[in-house]
């Protein structure tokens, strides 16, 4: 040890900056010259996730363009709390149309670019699961299957929270939302519907696919990054916490997300052309309770004599996922 | 009209919207005390020096501890760490080796010949101090600093009192203890070297003092009645260790035994180790868990092969044998006699059953005295005006630490008693306990373990026994400090705020809050590693 190298920073790489890092060791968030392309001053709620996670993305592919971006976005939260007119938040290119059309538009940009040989501009498609793994999920399909030049990033709370907290296909079983009220014998969403958005890109073999959270910002801005090498389409879905939503304290969106993560709840991972190649391991593994009990959508499962039940087959989702992903800790 | 096609009203920035209207608390910087400072009995900066060290900072480091303590590379060799002992670090995996990192500066500092500080501009006042020992040398550096004279009146041939005359050269090179004290004299002191102060109203007018710092320490070992023969050698442990100390090592045969359960019983037993016994047995009335030694040396005595009777008080002490009788703890946990004996071989005795201070200058003198103490005031101030005490004259734990703090704490009070002002301890902040940390963000990192010697060869010789730190061992202790209720600005307030309310002010003027826009979610306090935000309430 004493012949080494000293490669131990305090935070090591886990918090946004270190002082003791050289500067292209540390994140862009950590830069005071990141593009803050999603500005002060939107309208989203009091710990956004999605706000978080749209600036995390968005300024990691400005860097990696060097600013030559067009980001496309499908209607949602995300657009709504962004530009109510004639004020907007974005400092970057971009462009609203449908909810569910935003793969298409961003083909459509793509091509445009392509046909004026502007090949340095770089285009992102964005929507929230909504607009993602439903009404838009046609067209995403289609712009995968083309191969279209476009990383398209979700981010995903896990529910139509814009319109008033319904349920998605992406809104884990058990949970309370407004379309899946906590009555009845099983209460909230129910077990075996929904859609593997990350897998089903995978099955369309396009270069690449990742998931990330807003808790990692090292791993999502890597990602980000590391899409960008690619040409064609990719596919980045990011888990961004919902305070409303969820019933969750608003100080809390980045400790969920990491307990969706630390749990296997929400697989961390990366794949190119249908292979996975890479996970984020977990470090302090958890059970799913410790990620369910601070939200209010699950509260049911814990009222009076609760669900353990329900809890039981949860966590039986996230041992799966750490069995198919391999996400266990590294032994010591 | 200038605007684009379709385009009829001019695009606006949201940063229009003040958004911090919907807050209703509000997070802001704080900087609470970090549970290492709170421990240290010196007062030092631990954290704050940490951070320096943890850029390779050294100097920067070692700077702001002489700032407190100006003898660093001793104290990270002797001093007992409470520090340590108060990490919060321990709670995760171990705590920070910080004695090890002070160590590692002090001795840098040496190397490179680093000076203290100048002293101050001169006040036109002189302080007696009596005793060199860590209080006395603690409270001139300080006094110095002050810009007060000082003469520095000392009982024993050489300075250092009990740090050369008690703690063995194992534990502390002399090599370091003369240059640390060195530095302090180049500040400008006027010493007086074998000189006892018999009188010490006599004594300040002598030197024509404007105060007096009165720092002894603990000389006398007390002594009990042991039934015993004539030709039974006895001896107690400060005189023991003060002889070796000078070279002139009393005879003690191949069996010894030391009677006590302190420091100063395993000093004495490591000690007979190495001058030749065989064995060295030490007698403890009580068990192990209530010796007041401290736990590390208690671990490296038993390492040098030197055994203990835990639960035993000794009887009789005739010839070569002394007789023993077994205690066992009573209900309240305190030890009875068993009438059980045993006898053991012993050549000679130590005893080391505590110190006692001569306070014969007192004799005489208005300042009060109480159960072999000086009680004195905050200010170390006795009820004498201009008589201050400290170190083990004033009632404390007895560590060179302690001392090292009540000097700076003297000097402190004289400067404000030659000023004519009233003495004031600064505020403290309130404490940064662990369950305001969010460890998530500390990386995973066990403590570098400081290279012992190997036990044959601290058998038979004084080499310094604890090894210190290569610097890559001590950057890597220090940045394993947590720096608990300090901002160490990782940027994450910065970067986990969805509002872009957190202004990066870089280059260790940390960060600033933009309540124009701030929502008051709570992410930053939330995701702050260190406990370095806290939420207060708007007021509205």
């Amino acid at each position: 040890m004493t012949e080494t190298r000293v490669h131990f920073y305090q935070v090591g790489s886990f918090a946004v900056g270190n002082r003791l890092l050289s500067d292209a060791d540390r994140t862009v968030q950590a830069s005071r010259e990141r593009t803050n392309s999603l500005d002060a001053g939107h309208r989203a709620c009091q710990g956004c996730g999605e706000a978080l996670g749209a600036r995390y993305a968005l300024d990691a592919a400005m860097r990696a363009t060097g600013g030559r971006l067009v980001a496309v976005n499908a209607t949602g939260c995300l657009e709504v709390f962004s530009t109510p007119f004639p004020e907007t938040s974005w400092r970057i290119a971009w462009l609203h149309s449908l909810f569910g059309n935003a793969p298409a538009v961003a083909t459509g940009v793509a091509a445009a670019m392509r046909a004026k040989g502007r090949d340095d501009v770089r285009v992102v498609g964005q929507a929230g699961d909504g607009g993602t793994v439903d009404i838009g999920f046609g067209a995403l399909s289609g712009m995968f299957e083309r191969h279209d030049d476009v990383l398209f990033i979700c981010y995903d709370n896990e529910g139509y929270m814009n319109t008033g907290v319904q349920r998605s296909a992406a809104t884990p079983p058990t949970a309370r939302t407004a379309t899946s009220e906590a009555v009845g014998a099983d209460p909230g969403n129910v077990f075996g519907q929904g859609k593997d958005l990350p897998r089903i890109a995978m099955a369309h073999d396009i270069p690449y696919v990742a998931t990330a959270t807003v808790a990692d910002l090292h791993d999502l801005e890597r990602k980000v990054e590391r899409a960008m090498t690619f040409r064609g389409a990719r596919y980045l879905h990011v888990l961004v916490p919902c305070p409303l939503g969820w019933g969750a304290a608003s100080a809390d969106t980045v400790r969920l997300a990491r307990l969706a993560a630390e749990s296997g709840f929400f697989p961390v991972f990366e794949a190119e052309h249908g292979v996975v190649t890479g996970v984020r391991r977990i470090r302090r593994r958890v059970g799913v309770e410790e990620y369910l009990r601070p939200q209010r959508r699950f509260a049911h499962l814990f009222a009076g004599e609760g669900r353990p039940d329900l809890v039981a087959r949860l966590q039986l989702i996230a041992d799966a996922n750490v069995e198919r992903y391999g996400l266990a800790p590294e032994e010591e | 009209m200038d605007r684009p096609f379709a385009i009829t009203l001019p695009v606006g920035s949201s940063r229009a919207n003040h958004t911090g209207s919907w807050r209703v608390e509000r997070p802001v910087y704080v900087d609470h005390l970090p549970p290492c400072n709170d421990a240290c009995p010196a007062g030092e900066n631990i954290q704050r020096w940490l951070y320096h060290a943890e850029s390779g900072d050294y100097e920067a480091a070692w700077r702001i501890l002489v700032e407190e303590n100006p003898l660093p590379a001793i104290m990270g060799r002797v001093c007992f760490h409470p520090c340590e002992s108060a990490c919060n670090r321990v709670r995760v995996d171990e705590a920070v080796g910080i004695n090890a990192v002070e160590r590692f500066l002090g001795d840098t500092a040496l190397a490179r010949g680093w000076r203290l500080p100048d002293p101050g501009p001169d006040s036109g006042r002189r302080v007696l101090v009596v005793g060199a020992g860590p209080a006395g040398l603690s409270a001139t550096y300080h006094l110095r600093r002050a810009g007060h004279a000082v003469t520095l009146v000392e009982g024993a041939a050489r300075l250092g009192g009990m740090m050369r005359y008690g703690i063995p050269a194992y534990r502390l090179p002399r090599a370091v203890l003369d240059a640390e004290v060195e530095r302090i004299l180049e500040m400008g002191v006027e010493v007086v070297l074998g000189r006892s102060v018999k009188d010490i109203a006599a004594a300040r007018d002598e030197f024509r003092a404007d105060a007096v710092f009165l720092a002894v320490g603990a000389q006398l070992g007390r002594r009990v009645s042991i039934p015993a023969g004539d030709s039974a050698k006895m001896i107690d442990a400060v005189t023991f260790l003060h002889q070796v100390a000078e070279d002139d090592p009393p005879l003690l045969g191949r069996h010894v035994v030391v009677y006590g359960g302190g420091d100063t019983a395993l000093d004495a037993a490591r000690t007979a180790r190495r001058l030749g016994a065989t064995d060295a047995t030490i007698v403890y009335r009580r068990n192990r868990a209530k010796m007041p030694a401290h736990a590390e040396e208690v671990e490296q005595a038993l390492g040098e092969g030197v055994t203990v009777r835990w639960l035993s008080t000794i009887e009789r002490f005739e010839g070569e044998r002394l007789l023993i009788e077994k205690m066992a703890l009573n209900a309240e946990g305190f030890p009875e006699p068993t009438g059980e004996l045993e006898e053991l071989d012993a050549d000679a005795l130590v005893l080391a059953l505590g110190q006692d201070t001569d306070l014969s200058l007192l004799e005489g003198s208005e300042v009060h005295v109480a159960d072999g103490v000086v009680p004195v005031a905050e200010s170390m101030m006795t009820d004498v005006p201009g008589v201050f005490a400290g170190g083990d004259v004033a009632p404390s734990d007895r560590t060179a630490t302690v001392a090292v703090g009540h000097g700076k704490r003297a000097a402190k009070g004289i400067d404000a008693f030659l000023g004519d002002r009233s003495f004031e301890r600064p505020e403290r902040h309130p404490l940064a306990a662990f369950e305001r940390l969010n460890t998530w963000y500390y990386a995973d990192a066990p403590r570098t373990q400081r290279p012992e010697l190997e036990r044959i060869r601290r058998q038979t010789n004084f080499e310094e026994v604890v090894g210190g730190l290569t610097e890559d061992n001590a950057l890597f202790e220090a940045r394993r400090c947590l720096s608990c209720g300090n901002c160490f600005e990782c940027d994450n307030c910065f970067g986990v705020c969805p509002d872009n309310a957190v202004i990066k002010l870089g280059g260790g003027d940390r960060y600033e809050i933009d309540y124009d826009y701030c929502k008051g979610c709570g992410i930053c306090v939330a995701e702050c590693p260190c406990g370095a935000i806290e939420m207060v309430p708007e007021r509205i």
